[in-house]
């Protein structure tokens, strides 16, 4: 199976290994193509972003205004914090320079005459490599001034590396943006759109490290190649990080649509000791487990897991087997969406301090049957009203895991009052002096 | 204590400067400078950096506070950062926590009297595939147990 992100090449991380693979040749060609062409390839190509939401990379960079003299810029989002992803981090140790030709394309295609590319503070050591990789670059004139001669054209970019200082939250691409303008990293909110309004208040694309390392293959072989690669909905390969209770764990990059039984069985080399799985998270820990008896003939793409009830996320298949504590696991979920939180959002701010008290009291066996639905009164009302997703991200692991795994949690709560009006009702009657009759 | 950037730095922060169209927008690697060279970002570090980049002194306590890696306290020589998070936790995350706190002495957010550890229970570092993992400064010690956690530790001096 072709890989397209991370080629199984010796030593693909060196300038020149990566040259001698014909490295530099799609930036090359794309110089020779309007940006109008290069936009049309990657939207025909059907490619769509690697970061979470899946969007469509070709759109994303149509949406660049093309009559403005503001200056423009790109941003690549490596900041990869969510739990459960560990997929960037290859790319940044493995195959740096397509990650930086494919910025370059990207810039070209947009009339980014920057481009930052965030990587997450505690990636010291990628930090470097990748550091190195663009120095190389610019020493060879792939970069900067020097540009306009290596590749013939009047355009030229730069490219800058910016470090995280240990913020979940700057993988939200607005936050990203104020993280880099050097502010507290809080999201903005939208509209306006980064592509009107984005980096100093100029337009701004953010792209995740995967879907720009893509870029360069499809620019060199086509779109109509990159296209018949996996589900036709949501083509080309992803990569797909395995961590929890398997024998393999790591990332495995695999055509969109795999079967998550084959990723985790075949490629994962199946669960540790033989034991049957209970849950698995199939796309980082903010996305909708899913049930051990769920899995059977789940494909991961964007549009297969959404049928399910979850998605694709950042790839990342977290497996939990069969004596795995789901309510330990939530509450530790939910201890990470607590200190995330920037505070911005009363309901983001308070809820997740609410839902993490809640699952800690449960964690220690004083639970009752009425905090199941407290915890997801209180995640409904964080879902969609905040002003970016941590909010759901939050709110998801709560939501789905006591309604999948419900039987888990009314096993460690104390007694079975349920919330449900008609008990109220109830109640009432059996009050020693009610107010008044009680109307059925 | 007062802060001032060493000269080798201060070359560094005018690179740094022409990355960026602001000089807020250097604020971040800049603190990383002061915070290498200081061991810690003090009050006189914040109101250096906010001089030299001709910001407010509140926006850059702003920064600093916003951020989990820049230290607001003197740490220890080697920082301990030790992943909690669910996959670590799956293959035993809390186990080497506990054994490194008991073996330290040390809660969460201590540094030890003669400065030489501090300890952090960390959120997912990427070592997810890995799992699980403590990182000692900018160091990653991946694929451990509890065993192979405190030798790290043991070698450590």
């Amino acid at each position: 199976m072709e890989k397209i992100v991370l080629p199984e090449i010796e030593n693909f991380h060196q300038l020149d290994v990566y040259i001698q693979n014909g490295g530099y040749e799609a930036a090359k060609s794309a110089f020779t193509q309007t940006t109008d062409q290069i936009i049309d390839t990657v939207k025909k190509s059907g490619l769509r972003g690697r970061g979470g939401a899946a969007f469509s990379a070709g759109l994303k960079w149509s949406f660049m205004p093309k009559n403005n003299d503001k200056p423009k810029y790109l941003c690549v989002n490596g900041d990869e914090s969510e739990p459960g992803s560990f997929k960037d981090r290859q790319i940044l140790e493995r195959n740096p320079h397509q990650l930086i030709e494919g910025t370059i394309i990207a810039c070209y295609a947009i009339g980014a005459k920057s481009a930052y590319i965030y990587v997450r503070g505690e990636y010291h050591k990628w930090i470097k490599l990748l550091q190195k990789a663009v120095d190389d670059a610019y020493e060879k004139g792939f970069i900067g001034d020097k540009m306009k001669e290596t590749f013939g054209t009047d355009f030229s970019c730069n490219i800058y590396v910016h470090k995280g200082a240990g913020a979940y939250i700057c993988g939200e691409e607005s936050s990203l943006m104020n993280s880099i303008e050097g502010q507290r990293g809080y999201p903005r909110v939208k509209p306006p759109f980064p592509a009107q309004n984005g980096l100093w208040g100029n337009p701004t694309t953010i792209n995740n490290v995967e879907t720009i390392t893509n870029i360069p293959p499809i620019i060199k072989k086509g779109w109509e190649w990159f296209s018949a690669i996996g589900e036709p909905k949501h083509p080309g390969t992803i990569l797909f990080g395995v961590s929890g209770h398997v024998n393999n764990p790591g990332v495995f990059e695999l055509p969109s649509g795999t079967l998550l039984t084959d990723i985790i069985y075949k490629y994962a080399d199946g669960v540790i000791g033989d034991k049957k799985i209970k849950c698995v998270i199939p796309g980082g820990s903010s996305m909708p487990p899913l049930r051990g008896d769920q899995l059977e003939g789940v494909k991961m793409d964007a549009e297969s897991l959404k049928a399910v009830g979850s998605a694709i996320g950042t790839g990342g298949v977290m497996v939990m087997d069969e004596d795995t504590d789901l309510v330990r696991v939530l509450a530790r979920i939910a201890k990470f969406y607590y200190h995330e939180s920037c505070g911005q959002c009363t309901p983001c701010r308070e809820g997740t301090g609410w839902m993490l008290k809640i699952l800690n009291r449960l964690v220690r066996g004083e639970g009752t049957s009425k905090d199941l639905d407290l915890l997801i009164t209180i995640a409904k009302n964080i879902e969609g009203n905040t002003i970016c997703a941590l909010g759901d991200a939050a709110a998801w692991p709560v939501k789905f895991m006591i309604e999948r795994f419900r039987e888990e949690f009314e096993a460690v709560v104390k007694d079975e009052v349920s919330l449900e009006p008609k008990n109220k009702v109830h109640s009432m009657r059996h009050t020693a002096n009610p107010i008044a009759p009680v109307q059925v | 204590m007062e802060f001032k950037f060493s000269e080798e730095n201060l070359q560094k922060i005018e690179q740094i400067l022409k990355k960026y169209p602001t000089t807020q927008a250097a604020v971040m690697p800049v603190l990383y400078l002061a915070q290498e060279q200081n061991g810690w970002i003090s009050k006189e570090v914040m109101l250096e950096t906010a001089s030299i980049l001709e910001m407010n002194e509140e926006d850059v306590f702003g920064v600093v506070t916003f951020y989990t890696m820049y230290h607001k306290k003197e740490m220890g020589k080697y920082h301990i950062q030790v992943c909690t998070n669910v996959s670590c936790m799956l293959r035993g995350g809390y186990q080497i926590y506990d054994a490194v706190k008991e073996k330290l002495g040390l809660d969460n957010g201590d540094v030890s009297n003669d400065k030489k550890f501090s300890l952090e229970e960390v959120e997912c570092m990427g070592s997810c595939g890995t799992a699980p993992m403590i990182a000692v400064n900018e160091d990653y010690f991946e694929k451990l147990d509890k065993e192979k956690a405190l030798q790290i530790l043991d070698s450590l001096n």
